[in-house]
């Protein structure tokens, strides 16, 4: 589905990734851990074409190399991504922030306002669960919770026919039961077919909803395992051991 | 969190009336605070107010910032500002009588006119993402900048442009449709309604709102951010050239000090309309009401006969009593 190949990224003196391999299989979830600042969100941010890796490194999309990625071109190969925080534009409507990026227009960028509204409202009665009659399609996203607004970016990423979807540390403003509709949602793309990488800091969310998990420390892979390897409790002490000596025993 | 629920809950008991009156409630202000003053006027002033004379007066002058405050408002709701339209109107009418001159044409005087509008909006532009800074201050140079390029040109010197007077061009622009209506304010309607169309109905309008709004996201998401902001400030700067145009056309002189005066009623046309300030809302219809307001006050004052000098102070109370009433509102019904 998805393979890097010795991808460094560099921010002037600051290397957030260095040499970094890795791969995603068809209908696979990978767990991708590491502690703040150690690349997670750039490695994530170089799949979805928004950084463009340090000369060297190499992406493949179905074995196919791909060069200078870009957002959009992301997006058209299956790319969909849910971001940790401030993903929606708040003061807009709920449909413009489903199609943000993506806009159903005509030929000469006109937009089909009608269709997107259509489209937005059966979203959100199948896919959203709104059935109060206070939120319309026009409603601005910012008088949503905290767990609705997830629901609307991780909508997002479904509408789109998603291959890949990858989630940065989706539940970070979420109570418990908005935390657990989102770990439901991960456990339900596999079954759909799809891929997805799926960073979170709490390891007991992780660890339950994947299929195999990939540390990074210090933007270098320290490790990785497929979850028949380890169990919760070996993973956790080979976290703290990694935290401590920058190696994976 | 409770409350913003509750507040949900008690207005999806409401009509859909309501929703409506909700969904447009900086228009719906905004169209009251245009009644309300035209009453105040016509009260003060009746002979005035219920003769013609003065809407044609409103519909000459008006366009002259209207016309610019009508993309600006897009500008705004990038988050971004624009201070040098003031000079660029003049630097584009100095580029009018310049190629009027040497070659007669009055059609590619103004093609070269608009071209020179679109360069230097879209010079402020570049300036603005390519190095990052912040538009205030990018345009505050521009403004000195293209203002002193056109007194070095000009040394000072105005010119006439009594040449175009009675020709088809002028007649187009600024001559009088059916001997009643300034064809400014034709075009100022034009312009208003592609306006409102690109930033509604448009993928670049779309991107403009999402920009301001979370510029961060909108970049993740795939739009083009540093396209669309050159491409706002570009569209500033030609209307800015065609605004110069108009308002020396209708003068049939170029004065190398045009556009000084227009920068305060630019603006507050675009905030008095509802445009917020930090960018993500704001709506065409609110500026073009609002430019009228601000043409209004100007003549209103006069004819009901205070003197000139009430003008600004008028000016000052209307705009901070309806921008804080919009921001009131704007967060009842957030
Ligand atoms: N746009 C950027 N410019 C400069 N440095 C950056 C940028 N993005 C990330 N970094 C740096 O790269 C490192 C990795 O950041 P990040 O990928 O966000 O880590 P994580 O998501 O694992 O917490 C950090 O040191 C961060 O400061
Ligand atoms: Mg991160």
């Amino acid at each position: 589905m998805l393979r890097l190949v010795n991808v460094s990224k560099s921010f002037g003196e600051v290397k957030s990734l260095q040499n970094v391999n890795f791969e995603v299989w068809p209908g696979e979830v990978v767990g991708l851990l590491g502690d703040n600042g150690a690349g997670k969100s750039t490695l994530v941010k170089i799949i979805t074409g928004y950084h463009q890796p340090d000369a060297g490194g190499e992406i493949y999309f179905h074995g196919r190399r791909v060069e200078n990625l870009s957002v959009p071109a992301a997006r058209k190969l299956g790319v969909e991504t849910v971001y940790q925080e401030k993903a929606l534009a708040d003061k807009q409507s709920l449909w413009r922030n489903i199609f943000m990026g993506r806009e159903l227009a005509g030929k000469f960028g006109f937009l089909d306002v009608r269709r997107m509204r259509r489209e937005t409202e059966e979203l959100m009665t199948s896919k959203m669960g709104f059935t109060s009659k206070a939120v319309t399609t026009d409603t601005p996203v910012r008088t949503l919770s905290g767990g609705e607004r997830q629901g609307v970016a991780i909508t997002r990423a479904l509408y789109f026919q998603a291959q890949l979807i990858i989630l940065d540390e989706p539940t970070m403003a979420l109570s418990l039961s908005e935390t657990r509709k989102v770990l439901e949602f991960v456990i339900s793309i596999p079954k759909a077919g799809k891929s997805a990488i799926f960073i979170d800091h709490n390891i007991f969310h992780v660890y339950p909803v994947v299929d195999r998990i990939v540390v990074l420390d210090r933007g270098r892979i320290a490790g990785e395992f497929t979850k028949a390897e380890v169990t919760l409790d070996e993973l956790i002490d080979r976290l703290y051991h990694v935290a401590k000596t920058g190696v994976l025993r | 969190m409770d409350t913003q629920l509750d507040t949900r809950r008690k207005s999806g008991e409401r009509s859909a009336l309501s929703r409506f009156l909700r969904g447009y409630t900086l228009q719906i202000g905004i169209v009251f605070v245009a009644l309300l003053i035209w009453t105040f006027f016509a009260i003060g002033s009746p002979e005035t107010f219920f003769s013609y004379n003065i809407y044609r007066a409103f519909m000459s002058t008006t366009p002259f910032f209207a016309i610019v405050a009508l993309p600006m408002t897009l500008v705004v709701v990038t988050g971004e500002i624009d201070l040098s339209f003031t000079s660029i109107m003049s630097f584009g009418v100095l580029v009018f009588a310049t190629v009027m001159t040497f070659t007669g044409n009055l059609w590619l005087a103004m093609v070269a006119c608009l071209v020179a509008g679109f360069l230097a909006g879209l010079l402020n532009g570049y300036l603005i993402v390519a190095f990052g800074v912040p538009s205030l201050v990018v345009t505050i140079g521009t403004q000195f900048f293209w203002r002193g390029t056109v007194q070095v040109l000009t040394g000072g010197n105005g010119a006439s442009l009594l040449a175009t007077r009675d020709t088809f061009f002028y007649n187009l622009l600024v001559g009088r449709l059916f001997g009643l209506i300034p064809m400014q304010m034709v075009w100022t309607v034009v312009i208003a309604v592609l306006t409102w169309v690109f930033l509604n109905r448009h993928r670049f309008g779309a991107h403009v709102y999402l920009i301001g709004d979370n510029m961060e996201s909108a970049r993740l998401m795939g739009v083009n951010v540093a396209q669309r902001k050159m491409l706002v400030f570009a569209w500033v700067g030609i209307a800015a050239a065609l605004a110069g145009l108009i308002a020396s056309l209708e003068v049939t002189y170029y004065w190398p000090t045009l556009g000084e005066g227009y920068l305060l009623n630019t603006l507050s046309s675009v905030f008095l309309g509802g445009t917020s300030v930090f960018g993500g809302s704001g709506t065409v219809f609110g500026t073009f009401v609002a430019s009228f307001i601000i043409g209004a006050i100007n003549a209103g004052i006069v004819a009901v006969g205070l003197s000139g000098f009430w003008t600004q102070l008028i000016y000052g109370l209307i705009i901070v009593l309806s921008v804080i009433l919009q921001t009131v509102i704007g967060k009842r019904f957030a």
